[in-house]
């Protein structure tokens, strides 16, 4: 059997190497790209505390299938965001998109 | 060390190489292919973690639809195969600074804490459990109507955010 906490330090390193592609990514697309990284690391995290604490009930896997519409909720706005963006500005480079910078 | 073990480490190895690469890749459309091999290799954690309908709704909604998507607006919103300019911010160094920092805490807090296992019991037939609990008035019946209010909003957001303007309005 492996011990969970193998599982939450790699869930824990998924989300790490999400937040570094979020803050480090230049690219819009690319930082959603992070961002689905870091909710994946979070969903595991969620489905190993499950079988590990408490595998005779449902809620565990319950919260993971609510993260899962969640994150198809914001990767489908956030990409009509970024091509609507696209299509006014011509650049996907968040840097760029700084229109409501004072 | 038993089999398990290095199935999960083999598994674990593909995740993180294939997640960093995501990260760091300058073609976009390499990191969102090496982005569902990571999403693939996930499923097969949740194979380990006997969450096999978590798995499936893995493989189909995260590569079939998300991945997709994304490749589709990567494709959509770049000049044709011409990846100029710097693909990460000049503050890179920091980002990966605060990253390590929140490995390192995590871990250590993840780790040290003795959590309580519950005993290890055989699980079986949970997607049966967790299509009972869905539509049960008593237990989960307002999360999963919550959750499909909140996927029509998104799907209708999206699409009037990228329908193209019109001129009269």
């Amino acid at each position: 059997m492996v011990p969970l906490s193998w599982y939450l330090v790699l869930a824990a390193l998924l989300f790490s190497i999400g937040i570094y592609g979020v803050l480090a990514r230049a690219n819009a697309i690319g930082i959603l790209m992070a961002l689905e990284l870091m909710l994946n690391g979070v969903i595991l995290n969620i489905v190993a505390f499950w079988r590990y604490r408490g595998p005779t009930q449902v809620s565990g896997q319950m919260f993971a299938i609510i993260v899962f519409a969640v994150a198809a909720a914001e990767a489908a706005v956030g990409l009509a965001l970024i091509i609507s963006i696209y299509r006014r500005r011509g650049t996907v480079v968040a840097e760029d998109v700084s229109l409501l910078k004072w | 060390m038993s089999a398990q073990q290095i199935v999960f480490l083999v598994t674990a190895g593909v995740i993180v190489i294939s997640a960093a690469l995501v990260v760091t890749v300058r073609n976009l459309i390499h990191a969102s292919l090496w982005l569902v091999i990571t999403l693939f290799a996930v499923a097969a954690i949740y194979v380990q973690l006997e969450a096999d309908f978590l798995a499936v709704v893995q493989v189909i909604l995260y590569i079939g639809a998300i991945s997709i998507l994304i490749i589709f607006s990567v494709m959509l919103t770049r000049r044709v195969m011409a990846d100029t300019g710097p693909q990460r911010i000049p503050q890179w160094p920091l980002a990966a600074v605060l990253a390590l920092l929140v490995f390192g805490g995590l871990a250590y807090l993840l780790v040290q804490v003795p959590w309580p296992l519950a005993p290890n019991v055989d699980v079986s037939d949970t997607v049966l459990a967790l299509g009972e609990a869905f539509v049960d008035p008593n237990r989960y019946v307002i999360p999963f109507e919550v959750a499909t209010v909140l996927l029509l909003v998104a799907l209708v957001g999206s699409i009037s955010l990228a329908l193209p303007e019109r001129e009269s309005d």
